[in-house]
């Protein structure tokens, strides 16, 4: 199984390129057991979409 | 709208455009000139716009691509400096010996609730301002500008693994950032 440090690397990737399918299904079942990378992973989604809302209002 | 309503409506979104200009090209003239190119064509445009309510969303489209285009040209030209080979030593520094998190990462609450903050876009802008030129420009095409990352590799000529890691690296600071000055100062 791939540590938290692999995951949260592959987090921020995903958000630039698309997953094959063995990664995608690594980094699906980490986060379903890990709570420390489900936290990132929404960081990571809520830092999105304030940059795409970006300047706001 | 009428042509003096126009006129006072582009006059009092100035400041915003200069920001949102200035976030991504971080020179003042070429912030200047990409929302003054975009005031003209937001006049000459105005027919195509009818109703107030989104009128600043519509000016910043427009804004939008003028960036792109200026960043076209400006990396064609090789303004561009050269990314830097910083390591990733600081972020490893989150994680223990065997890869799993010194301390787990903070829970930012309810997007629904947090992207309406008013408060936030201004931290978000004091901390996409302390990245590194380097990194922002990328980040900023990729999150802000919405490139495609092969767009962006492509027009700044980098792999695209350096493409990703420096995204990584970007987004690692302005997570860092925003937890410190946004999240943890509530
Ligand atoms: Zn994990």
């Amino acid at each position: 199984m791939k540590s938290c440090w692999e995951i949260h690397r592959l987090v921020s990737e995903g958000q630039d390129r698309k997953f094959g399918f063995g990664e995608r299904l690594a980094v699906r079942m980490h986060l379903l057991m890990c709570s420390a990378c489900r936290r990132f992973e929404r960081q990571m989604k809520l830092m999105r979409q304030a940059l795409r809302r970006f300047p706001g209002e | 709208m009428t042509d003096p309503d126009v006129q006072q409506s582009l006059q009092r979104i100035r400041p915003t455009l200069l920001r949102f200009a200035m976030l991504q090209l971080r020179n003042e003239a070429a912030a200047e000139d990409v929302v003054q190119e975009t005031l003209l064509a937001a006049l000459e445009g105005k027919s195509a716009f009818s109703g107030r309510s989104q009128f600043k969303t519509w000016a910043v489209s427009i804004l939008r691509n003028k960036i792109v285009d200026y960043l076209r040209r400006t990396s064609r030209e090789g303004i561009l400096p050269l990314l830097d080979e910083q390591g990733d030593e600081d972020f490893d520094a989150l994680f223990d010996g065997s890869g799993h998190w010194q301390e787990v990462p903070g829970d930012w609450g309810d997007p629904a609730v947090v992207l309406e903050q008013r408060g936030l876009y201004d931290v978000l802008e004091l901390c996409m301002k302390a990245l590194p030129e380097n990194l922002a420009r990328v980040f900023t095409m990729r999150e802000i500008l919405g490139f495609e990352t092969d767009e962006i590799c492509k027009e700044l000529k980098m792999s695209s693994s350096n493409c990703w890691v420096v995204l990584y690296r970007a987004r690692m600071r302005l997570r860092e950032c925003l937890q410190l000055r946004w999240f943890d100062a509530r």
